[in-house]
């Protein structure tokens, strides 16, 4: 894992790319994460819904970007993580994870990182945006 | 309207163990690499007592319940219409398999936008672990989209 001591303001991480989603990452996903929203897997509720098909589950992404975070540091250096949803991710969306570090900071007795982090897809559309605090 | 007299409500407590064979079927869906979240030795050769629960992992376990959902249609909340608008995780020591974690939620805070066209209700749950310690806490943001 990187040198976290010589990140400052500024600083961008090392983005991460996952693969397409496809119908199976839903499926293996609904099961994995105890998230049985029928709205991710079955197309006939999703349409009922008023949905055109299935979408992906906001939880899958922001388990995508915490991978961001857990390919930077050991994830017991994480403080905080949070996100905010935006748009909706779609099938054979392609989410990139990326960041930067806002700030550097001492907060009890810890010198610290604040990450600005963010999902995307392939045509640049923000999916999340997220905040992190990390340890060194 | 917006019904608020349930601000404060609180999910009856869900105890869920933390599964080795769960943890690296999350990690499968997730595409993880990392062998610390599939492989043991890894995980000890990294100070872990075992897999640990990667950073998101602990939302999964508030939804191990019978009905997960029911938290939400109790509040007349429409399954198909509902989106995750924000969720938040507060560290405290890790999670890892062979940990029976208890979380415990309320209702904290319920109001709405766009005169009712959006409805949001706010969960706050503290996640503790066997032996009483106090592992993370997490805040959940729901929105009901209306018309």
């Amino acid at each position: 894992m990187a040198d976290l001591s010589t990140l400052k303001p500024g600083d961008a991480l090392p983005a991460l790319t996952k693969p397409p989603i496809t119908r199976t990452t839903l499926a293996l996903f609904c099961g994995a994460s105890n998230d049985h929203n029928p709205i991710h897997v079955d197309i006939d509720f999703a349409r009922e819904a008023g949905m055109e098909d299935v979408f992906a589950h906001g939880m899958l992404s922001m388990a995508y970007l915490a991978q961001l975070l857990t390919q930077l540091t050991d994830q017991r250096n994480i403080r905080s993580y949070g996100v905010r949803f935006g748009s909706i991710t779609h099938l054979q969306d392609e989410i990139t994870c990326s960041g930067r570090v806002t700030d550097k900071v001492k907060h009890e007795g810890e010198d610290r990182l604040v990450l600005e982090i963010a999902a995307t897809d392939q045509r640049g559309d923000v999916k999340l945006v997220g905040q992190a605090v990390i340890t060194l | 309207m917006l019904d608020t007299s349930k601000i404060g409500t609180k999910s009856p407590p869900v105890s869920v163990p933390v599964e080795i064979g769960q943890l690296k079927f999350f990690a499968k869906a997730t595409g993880e690499t990392n062998l610390v979240y599939t492989d043991e030795t890894a995980a000890r050769e990294a100070g872990y007592r075992s897999l640990p629960a990667p950073p998101t992992f602990a939302f999964s376990l508030s939804n191990a319940r019978p009905d997960p959902f029911k938290r939400y249609t109790d509040l007349g909340l429409d399954l198909g219409k509902i989106l995750h608008g924000q969720q938040q995780f507060d560290y405290v020591q890790p999670i890892c398999a062979g940990d029976v974690i208890t979380i415990e939620e309320t209702l904290s805070d319920a109001y709405e936008k766009k005169g009712g066209a959006l409805q949001f209700y706010i969960f706050d749950a503290v996640a503790t672990n066997q032996h009483g310690d106090i592992v993370l806490r997490m805040k959940n943001t729901v929105v009901q989209k209306h018309g």
